[in-house]
Order: C-alpha cells, then sequence, then structure tokens
C-alpha cells in the first residue's frame, strides 16, 4: 500500500493525520502537484492512495474512511453524514476562502465566506454534549474537518472569535497525537505561503455554486423574464397597429416560379423507397419535417417550392415484385398510391408528390452522365460480381448468403457478418449460396463506370466551406460530411447489372442501368421537371434559389458529398444545396421500429388509432429527433396530449372565446390596457420573436415550445385576472374582465396562426371559430414578429367548442399492445415461413391477391385459436381484448385480399 | 423522451401537479424515493430539503435526522439489510465510497466541466462492468441517477466517443428495478461516426 501526497495540498494534510492517528502501516511518497498516478484520471489526483488489489483511491475523505476502517469498526451514519457534509458544503467554500487568502490577499474577507460552514459546525459542537463530533473518542470526521481546517483556523490573522465551540473542538483533536506533525509535513511551518503553489494551479472558485443541477441551459431561459417599460410600451404600440391591407393571403400559384426580389426556397424530403410502408421515424425525419419549414416559409412571405415522390428503381423493387407475382412497375404504381395517401392523411402539403421511374428522369439523368463523361469526371474498371446461372442474374449483395470469411459463421450475408459484424465483400463468402434458388453462384468480372470522386475532390471541399458556412447546416450533417471526407474520397461505382433502372446510354455498357445512389438524387430534378417544364429556373439557378434538403442523418453522405459531386463535375450551373437538415434518430419506446417485427406504427396505421393527424403530427414534432435521439412512446404521447394539447393550449383558447360568448353575448369586448397587461403582451411578444429565430433555423421542435409557452402566460394570466368573478362586480371590475377577455381571445388568435404549421386543421379551426380575418395570417409572422390586435373590440366570433380530446389511459395500453410486436414473439411457427402480414399494408389494393390472401387465411386461422385458447384460460382481459383486436385486423385484410369490401366484420356487442 | 417542461410553477396549478413538479425539481428527494423502492423498503421515509442546495434530510423518528444523499443512501442500504450495494471489504467498500464521493462532489457540483467527468469515466469503465467490484453498487445505482441528465443530453456521435460510459450507463438501466423515475435513454449499440477515431 502506498501513499502519495504533495506539499503544500491542503488535502494531504488530513490523509496523512489519518495515517499517523490510525498508526496504519503505509509507504508515503511525496511527489509534485502535477504527478500523474490514476491511470485513468488525465489530471493530476494527489493526494492517492494506491491499494494491494491494484486499485486507486483518489479522494482524501474516502482515503481517510478507509484507513479508519482498516483497524476499526465501519463508519457510523454521523461520521458519513460529516464526511459529506465536508465534502459538499465545506470544501467549496475552503476552496473560496484559502483562494481570496492565498492568492488575492484578502484574508480580511475569509470570515465572511466561512461563516455558514462554521456556524452549523459550532451549533453542533455546542449542542453535543461530546468532546468530538461523534462520541468521546476521535474519530474519521474529526480528522477530515480538523484537517480540511487547520490551514485556516491555525492562522492567526484569520481566528474567526465567535465560534467558541469549534475553537475549543479543535484545540482538542489538535492534541491528538499524530495530527500536529502531518501539519507540519505538509505545510511546512510556512502557513498559507505553503499552499501558493497548489492554489495557483486550482481553478477559480464560482462565486455562485448555487445554481440548481438539473436545470439545462435550454431550460433555464424560460424562467421568468424581466420585462422592461420600453419593452412594454413597444408591445402595446404594435398590438395598436393594423393587420396588413394586402387582404388575402396569396394562394399559391402553380406552377410556383422563382420570383426575382423574393426569397425562393426550394424544399425537397428525402424520397422514400416505395416497396416499404413509411414508420412513424420516416415521417417525423423527412417529409413532416420538411412540410412544416414549408407551410412557416409560406407564412413569412417566401416564395415555396416543395416537392418529393417515391424512390421506385433498384433491386429491391425487382424481388419484391417477384415475390407477390407483379411487375416492377406494377409494384411501384401499387406502393407509389400507399405512399400518397399516407402523406395525404399527415396534411403534407407538397406542390408535387412524384416518383423517379418517369421519363424526364431518364432524360435528366442521362444528360448528367453524358456531362460527367465529356468532362473526364467518369473512369472504367472491372468488377467481380456473383452471377447466379439459375435465375440468370447477378446477385445484388442481399441476395447472397454464405459462411463469414472471418468468424466462419454459415449465414452471413452479402454486405456484412451479423455474428462478428464485420463488413464484407459479397466474393469473399466461402460457399456462396443464392438466397433465392439456394444453387451456388459463380464470380464473373464485369465492366462498370466509376464516378472520379477524388478528381471533385477540391472543388468540393471549396464548396461545402461556403455553403456550410452561409447556410443552416445541422450539426450532424456537418460530422458526418467532414468524416467522409477525412477519410478520403475514393471513386464510385455508378452503374449496375440490373434492370429495373435508368438505362445507362454509354454504348459500351447496353444492358446495364444506374446505380440507384446516382440515380435517386437526380429524381429531385426530375420530379420537378415533371412539374413544370421551366424546371431549370429552379435547378439551374443557384443565385436566386436557396435550397434545403430534409432527411434522416443515414442519408447525409449523398446529399453533401456525392450528389453535389455529380452535380459540379456536369457543370452546368446546377443548384445545390444550401442549407441540409438531419434529423437523429427516432425509436419506438425502448427499441426500433421493425418491420419484420410487427413493431412500432407506421404511416398507414396512424389513421387506425381514432387519434386524429394533427395530434400526430403534434407529438412527432414534439419529439423531433433535433440534435439527439429520441424515442416515441404512446405513454408519453397521451401525457403531452393531455398535458400540453388539451389542459394547456386547449384550454387557453377555450376559455377566452367562452368568456366572449357567455359574458359579452359573442362580441369581443372594449380593452383598456393596465400595465400588466402590456407586460404580457410584451412577454408573448417576446415568445414569439423566439418561435421565429428558431424557426428560421429550422429548429422547428424547440421553435413548438414557445407556442406552448404563450398558452401558459395566457392561463395564468386569466387565472390572476378572475374575469368569471369581475364579471359580477362593479363597472371598472366589467370593464377588466372584458379587457382580460378581448386580450385571451386575440392571444389565442397569434396562436392560430403560430401553430398553423404545425397543426394545419386546429389552426383553421381556432380562426372560424374566433371567425378571424385571414389578414392576420401574414401579418403576424413579419419581421420579427408582430402581435398585432387582430380581434377589435366588437368583432363577432362564430361557435366556440373544445379542440382536443383526452386520450384516456386503456386506450393507450391497448394502443401500445397492438404495436409492440408481441404477435411475433407468441406465434409459434417455424422461423423460415414469413410472419402474417402486418396490418394495413394491402390497403390500398383494388384488385384480389390470391397469393396473400392464402397467407392471411392461414394467419386468420392461427389467430383464431389463439384467441380462443387465451379465452378457455381465463387470461387477463386487456391480453384477450389485443388479440382480438389484431384478428380484427387479419381479418379485415383478408376481405381485401380477396377483393370484398374491407368491411369490418360485425363485433359481437358482448361488452363495451 | 423529453424532460418536463417548465413553467409550470404558475399559482394556478393544482396543488398536487405543483408537489409533483417540486419533487421532480429536487432530484435527490426523487432519486432516493426511487432508491427504496429499488431497495424494497415498506414503509416510504419522510424527507426534507435544507438550504440553498436543497441537500436532502432524512427525519427519523427517534434518531437525529441524517442530511445529505450518501448518508441517506448508505443508511438505506444498511435499513434493507442489503451490505453487498456498499461493497465487499474494507477495500471494497471504499471504492463504492470513492464512487459516491465522485458523485457528489464532481458530478454535482459543476466544478467540473461535464466532458471530464465523461473522460475519466470513459477510461475507468474501458474494463470493468460495474463501477467498484463484479456487482452492482449503490455507485452505480447513485452515479446513475446522478448521470442521467447528462446522458440524455448527448447527441449519437458523444454517447459514441464515451462508449464505456454509454455501455455501462445502458446496462444500468436495464438493471431490474434501476431506473424507475427516469425515463429510459436510447444507446445504440452499432456505431454510426465509425471513422472519428482514425
Amino acid at each position: 500500500m502506498e501513499l502519495f501526497v504533495s506539499e503544500g495540498n491542503p488535502h494531504c494534510l488530513k490523509v496523512l493525520a489519518a495515517l499517523e492517528v490510525t498508526g496504519v502501516q503505509c509507504g508515503v511518497q511525496f511527489i509534485n502537484h502535477e504527478g500523474k498516478v490514476v491511470p485513468f484520471l488525465p489530471r493530476p489526483a494527489v493526494p492517492t492512495l494506491f491499494l494491494p488489489s491494484g486499485q486507486h483511491l483518489f479522494s482524501s475523505n474516502t482515503i481517510c474512511r478507509y484507513l479508519f476502517e482498516l483497524n476499526g469498526p465501519e463508519s457510523s451514519d454521523q461520521c458519513n453524514q460529516w464526511l459529506e457534509w465536508e465534502a459538499t458544503i465545506l470544501q467549496p467554500a475552503l476552496l473560496r476562502a484559502l483562494h481570496l487568502a492565498v492568492l488575492q490577499g484578502k484574508g480580511s474577507e475569509v470570515p465572511k465566506v466561512l461563516q455558514g460552514p462554521l456556524n452549523v459546525l459550532d451549533q453542533s459542537l455546542a449542542k453535543g454534549s461530546t468532546a468530538y463530533l461523534t462520541g468521546e473518542v476521535v474519530s474519521v470526521a474529526d480528522v477530515v474537518l480538523w484537517g480540511a481546517l487547520y490551514p485556516v483556523l491555525s492562522v492567526s490573522s484569520l481566528v474567526l472569535s465567535d465560534h467558541k465551540s469549534v475553537k475549543a473542538w479543535f484545540d482538542r483533536v489538535a492534541a491528538v497525537r499524530g495530527c500536529q506533525s502531518a501539519a507540519q509535513k505538509v505545510l511546512q511551518g510556512k502557513g498559507l505561503e505553503a499552499m501558493k503553489s497548489y492554489m495557483q494551479k486550482q481553478p477559480a472558485p464560482q462565486s455562485r455554486d448555487t445554481q440548481p443541477c438539473n436545470s439545462s441551459p435550454a431550460e433555464t431561459d424560460e424562467g421568468e423574464r424581466n420585462v422592461s417599460e420600453e419593452e412594454m410600451e413597444a408591445a402595446a404600440l404594435t398590438w395598436s397597429k393594423d393587420l396588413n391591407a394586402c387582404s388575402h393571403p396569396a394562394e399559391k400559384q402553380h406552377p410556383v416560379m422563382p420570383q426575382e426580389g423574393n426569397r425562393n426556397v426550394l424544399i425537397t424530403s428525402a424520397l422514400p423507397y416505395v416497396n416499404n410502408v413509411p414508420h412513424l421515424g420516416n415521417i417525423i425525419g423527412c417529409v413532416l419535417s420538411a412540410d412544416v419549414f414549408s407551410r412557416y416559409g409560406q407564412l413569412r412571405g417566401w416564395n415555396v417550392l416543395f416537392v418529393c415522390g417515391t424512390d421506385e428503381y433498384g433491386t429491391a423493387t425487382e424481388n419484391k415484385a417477384r415475390e407477390e407475382g407483379l411487375t416492377p412497375q406494377q409494384i411501384c404504381d401499387k406502393y407509389h398510391a400507399v405512399h400518397s395517401s399516407i402523406y395525404k392523411w399527415f396534411q403534407i402539403d407538397f406542390d408535387f408528390f412524384g416518383r423517379t421511374t418517369t421519363e424526364k428522369q431518364t432524360e435528366i439523368a442521362q444528360d448528367i452522365f453524358w456531362r460527367l463523361h465529356k468532362n473526364g469526371f467518369l473512369v472504367e474498371d472491372t468488377v467481380e460480381q456473383l452471377r447466379c446461372e439459375n435465375c440468370q442474374r447477378f446477385l445484388a449483395d442481399r441476395f447472397v448468403e454464405g459462411m463469414c470469411p472471418h468468424c466462419s459463421y454459415p449465414e452471413a450475408r452479402g454486405d456484412q457478418c451479423d455474428k462478428c459484424g464485420r463488413l464484407i465483400n459479397a466474393v469473399e463468402l466461402r460457399e456462396p449460396q443464392c438466397k433465392v434458388c439456394r444453387q451456388t453462384p459463380e464470380i464473373r468480372s464485369s465492366k462498370h463506370l466509376f464516378l472520379d470522386l477524388p478528381k471533385l475532390e477540391t472543388e468540393l471541399e471549396n464548396w461545402l466551406e461556403r455553403s456550410t458556412s452561409s447556410g443552416d447546416w445541422t450539426a450532424n450533417a456537418k460530422q458526418i460530411t467532414r468524416s467522409w471526407l477525412r477519410d478520403g474520397l475514393k471513386p464510385r461505382c455508378i452503374t449496375r447489372d440490373l434492370q429495373w433502372g435508368t438505362p445507362v446510354p454509354h454504348p459500351d455498357f447496353k444492358e446495364k442501368v444506374f446505380y440507384v445512389w446516382f440515380d435517386a438524387p437526380i429524381g429531385y430534378l426530375s420530379i420537378t421537371a415533371n412539374y413544370t417544364n421551366e424546371w431549370e429556373k429552379w435547378w439551374k439557378n443557384p443565385h436566386q434559389v436557396e435550397l434545403y434538403n430534409f432527411m434522416a442523418k443515414d442519408n447525409v453522405p449523398f446529399h453533401s458529398v456525392v450528389f453535389p459531386c455529380s452535380l459540379l463535375g456536369a457543370q452546368d450551373n446546377y443548384t445545390l444545396v444550401s442549407h441540409l437538415i438531419a434529423t437523429e434518430y427516432l425509436n419506438y419506446e425502448d427499441t426500433k421500429f421493425s418491420k419484420s417485427r410487427g413493431i412500432g406504427v407506421f404511416g398507414d396505421m396512424a389513421k387506425d388509432t381514432g387519434i386524429p393527424s394533427d395530434v400526430w403530427r403534434f407529438y412527432l414534432l414534439y419529439v423531433r429527433p433535433e440534435g439527439q435521439d429520441s424515442a416515441f412512446s404512446w405513454a408519453d404521447m397521451a401525457l403531452k396530449n393531455n398535458s400540453e394539447l388539451l389542459n394547456n393550449l386547449g384550454n387557453f383558447i377555450n376559455r377566452g372565446g367562452m368568456f366572449v360568448t357567455k359574458f359579452f353575448g359573442g362580441c369581443v369586448p372594449a380593452m383598456e390596457l393596465l400595465q400588466e397587461d402590456k407586460k404580457l403582451l410584451a412577454v408573448v411578444g417576446w415568445e414569439l420573436q423566439q418561435y421565429i429565430q428558431l424557426m428560421d433555423k429550422v429548429k422547428i421542435r424547440d421553435a413548438l415550445k414557445h407556442i406552448l409557452n404563450i398558452s401558459r402566460h395566457g392561463n395564468q394570466y386569466i387565472q390572476v385576472n378572475e374575469p368569471w368573478k369581475k364579471i359580477k362586480g362593479g363597472e371598472s371590475e366589467r370593464q377588466r374582465a372584458g379587457t382580460v377577455t378581448g386580450v385571451s381571445v386575440n392571444i389565442a388568435c397569434l396562436l392560430s396562426v403560430m401553430l398553423m404549421p404545425y397543426m394545419p386543421a386546429v389552426s383553421q379551426t381556432i380562426r372560424d371559430q374566433l371567425n378571424a380575418p385571414q389578414t392576420c395570417i401574414n401579418t403576424m409572422l413579419q419581421g420579427p414578429g408582430t402581435f398585432v390586435c387582430a380581434l377589435r373590440a366588437g368583432h363577432r366570433i362564430g361557435t366556440v367548442s373544445p379542440l382536443f380530446q383526452k386520450l384516456e389511459a386503456d386506450q393507450i395500453e391497448a394502443l401500445k399492445k397492438r404495436f409492440g410486436g408481441q404477435q411475433i414473439t407468441a406465434s409459434t411457427q417455424p422461423a423460415a415461413v414469413p410472419a402474417p402480414p402486418v396490418v394495413a399494408e394491402v390497403k390500398v389494393v383494388n384488385g384480389s391477391d390470391p397469393e396473400k390472401a392464402k397467407q392471411l387465411a392461414e394467419a386468420v386461422a392461427e389467430q383464431g385459436d389463439k384467441v380462443r385458447a387465451l379465452k378457455s384460460q381465463k387470461a387477463e382481459k386487456a391480453i384477450i381484448t389485443a388479440e382480438v383486436s389484431k384478428l380484427l385486423d387479419l381479418k379485415k385484410q383478408l376481405a381485401v385480399a380477396e377483393g370484398k369490401s374491407p368491411e369490418p366484420a360485425p363485433q359481437k356487442g358482448k361488452k363495451k | 423522451m423529453e424532460r418536463t417542461p417548465k413553467g409550470y410553477t404558475s399559482n394556478f396549478v393544482e396543488a398536487g401537479l405543483k408537489l409533483f413538479i417540486q419533487s421532480h425539481r429536487n432530484m435527490a428527494l426523487r432519486e432516493l424515493a426511487s432508491l427504496e423502492k429499488y431497495l424494497g423498503l415498506k414503509k416510504p421515509n419522510k424527507y426534507s430539503t435544507q438550504g440553498d442546495k436543497k441537500v436532502p434530510v432524512l427525519q427519523n423518528n427517534n434518531a437525529p435526522p441524517l442530511v445529505g444523499l450518501v448518508t441517506i443512501a448508505c443508511h438505506l442500504v444498511k435499513e434493507a439489510k442489503r451490505p453487498e450495494l456498499l461493497g465487499d471489504g474494507a477495500e471494497g467498500r471504499a471504492v463504492v465510497q470513492q464512487w459516491l464521493e465522485y458523485r457528489v462532489t464532481k458530478l454535482d457540483s459543476h466544478i467540473e466541466d461535464t466532458k471530464s467527468i465523461l473522460k475519466d469515466l470513459n477510461l475507468y469503465m474501458q474494463d470493468k462492468v460495474y463501477l467498484a467490484g463484479n456487482q452492482l453498487t449503490l455507485a452505480d445505482v447513485l452515479m446513475y441517477y446522478g448521470i442521467h441528465s447528462i446522458i440524455l443530453d448527448l447527441a449519437v456521435q458523444e454517447k459514441e466517443q464515451y462508449m464505456n460510459v454509454a455501455r455501462w450507463f445502458d446496462h444500468i438501466q436495464h438493471h431490474p428495478g434501476v431506473r424507475h423515475h427516469l425515463p429510459p435513454v436510447v444507446v445504440l449499440r452499432n456505431r454510426l461516426y465509425t471513422s472519428r477515431h482514425h
């Protein structure tokens, strides 16, 4: 056992004293302050006790306690309490005191700094009747506190006269054998001067260390703000302004074209892959975020075009077509419709929702290809690939399985081994098998074209430098891009041996198509071209157009590195991305969304929950993975609905409207603003400003908090002013009730505008209920925010009714069960058989689908058995209900697959 | 998952909600309540707080009140007759105490910045499953409670940077009965920013 200490370090004093007092045998080494003893601490940590087991104790109180426990009993609760008090209360004060006395020569201020802790100690000693802190014998608490206080109390000039009990106790401990000699060893009789070099190396103590430990910076700005007189007057002045003269917000005229002198904003959302039903994470990551921003941009008066579409080419589509016995085109048609209807339900307001399998796509992709070719940015190389002769095709990585060359796991996939996690080149697999026919594929080499990214690297970096510094790129987008560049770019293959894709026009590469990563982003251009023939005014106009790309972070490299390289190399004055907005991932409860395991809520199921689209939008935006991963949770969704929407926002808007209806005959009363009202206007105006600043930077989730803050302020205002009481009072009280009511409905009107990007339907409902003029929409969000009195005295409002409904616990519990994925864990079918298709995948299909029907019929029978079994076992009601609802879902799908109308089977009215 | 939004403090909030928020504000009390549940203590103890720093105080019927998070937590463990949670032997106990002290001094004081705390722990946890010894101790539980808000705020790439801490954290939050009042934090096992350490 070895103890490392240094001279002039006050913490070493107590440790040495403890060593002397307990008489424990231990080597002592004096080292300098910077000595690094503890391998895992980057900073010096003296004193340190090196234990026989090889562990290190690096804090003085723990060392002292250990030394005492080696030869004695475990320390008592009381001892522990003193040690904790010393470490958390006394030490910060001592550090400040020593800093003042040793480094700043302000010894006179020491008593003030130490007064609090010393009072506590003094009172405790005076109250107790024992000689030492915890009894009649010296304990670890005495040694630690004595050692800590020694540097201060031993210096006569700092002696604190009015703590008599402390003084007596201090002298008693000082007389204990060993204590004085420990002090001598550390301070060398030099007093405060001895600690100078140690103190110089300590961080300066904070003057205020009483910050509550659980408040993050984001939360602290939400506290009570001080509002100045000027702010109040300014807010009142704005309030009295008129609404914008222009009577109607300009309805969008399609096609939207860039306008000289306006801010032209082109918004894209990552193109969803066609053969997957999007889950909530996909929806919030791309289309919903982009939709909110697009709607917001229009409120701000920008000229916005928002395009998106389905990404339809690739092996996955080919394969899906094979599975379902359809052509790839039929598959795309079918799923494009599924996507469209989901986004429609979520009120995603695309200006155009297109697809990549169009002639424009071929035209534009081939044009870019020839330009790259002409400019010398394409290089040729041969690639070894696996080809299945039986299936007559080259196998994409995911269609090969075999033994992992690294760990010999027999079922490694063509791109990665699930066991050891290493990346694999498909040709390296041992005993490869075609996943479709189980035949052994052959290695064939074939010629391919590569985009010469290294040659474009400098140009790319120059452009990135400009774009990331002038635009709003999310932190993860910058980080991922940097890491790609740091690793150096390599040529990337842009051709594939497939049929379902954009054909490569080069005669040497007939029979080949473009690789999807090259092809898909060109979809943005071709989709716009399908929207307007003058698409080049958007896409070849970098000086007039600002391009926003929305996506989840897994898509970043293609949008920040690869696609820009294609466009830079093509040299045709393309519009490159100015603002790259990437979200992190949204998880589902504690886990990931998984289609195959039936876990999570997918786009088409959201509407079956009975929860309105606006509420879904609200919650997804509330938990938008902005800056960090987040999780969808049913319980949280219910909580947010009930607390934020129902009790906060809805409650406030409803109250204002109800007061107007009940107390003022439906007409907005006259308002005489008092100081208090002006203060509220200023506070609301400030929140509005924050909202605009955040939204301008696409901080969609953060901005939403400011909407909710406004209604919270509003609720508080109503509660304090109690208009429902004042209305029964005298003339001035009645007038006060009128002012409060009038201000409240006007705030509600402002809220309806701020909510528009988030909850378009609710936003419109509020304006309908208030009978608000449409001009309020394009007034409130102008400039830094303009909160005007849109509903003047005498304005007649419409019929007010509640905006939101409570989500009940049992309803949520049932939904959680339904989407929790238990159907698979509970099922007994062999793993190789695909799981029964989950819920409403096929809902939009019109014709019948015998293959699917057969599978579904089996699934229905199996689920029926399960329900019967559960009932006979008298299982819990909730479990049975959940299983029954699954059964009904399956039956519904079966009906669709059989070509019948998806009428739900009549439910036996057993109980409700 | 989101933290409970602030701003509920206005005087109109129902009493019950207010109480909830206050106890939420005082994380130490929430921690102790969770610890009691974890320990399976039947009757809940009475707590109050003291001073600006809201140091928790345990009211005792037949003894003077106990003050301080670690002190009370150790007392509860003894009361629940779970001495193994305080470590094995003098050395084991010392290591547990070491990290408990680290928790209330370094982590709670904000003298150290978050990064250096994560760095310390990450290096320390490199070859360890638990903070002290080979089983869960009170040190793990209190460190988990204390560090939760920091981990919650980490971006994915930071969680990867402090991978050992993230692994330990994930392990502890899934320990049966530990989590209680805190929302789970998602820790991804597969790495996204793989080139970071090149």
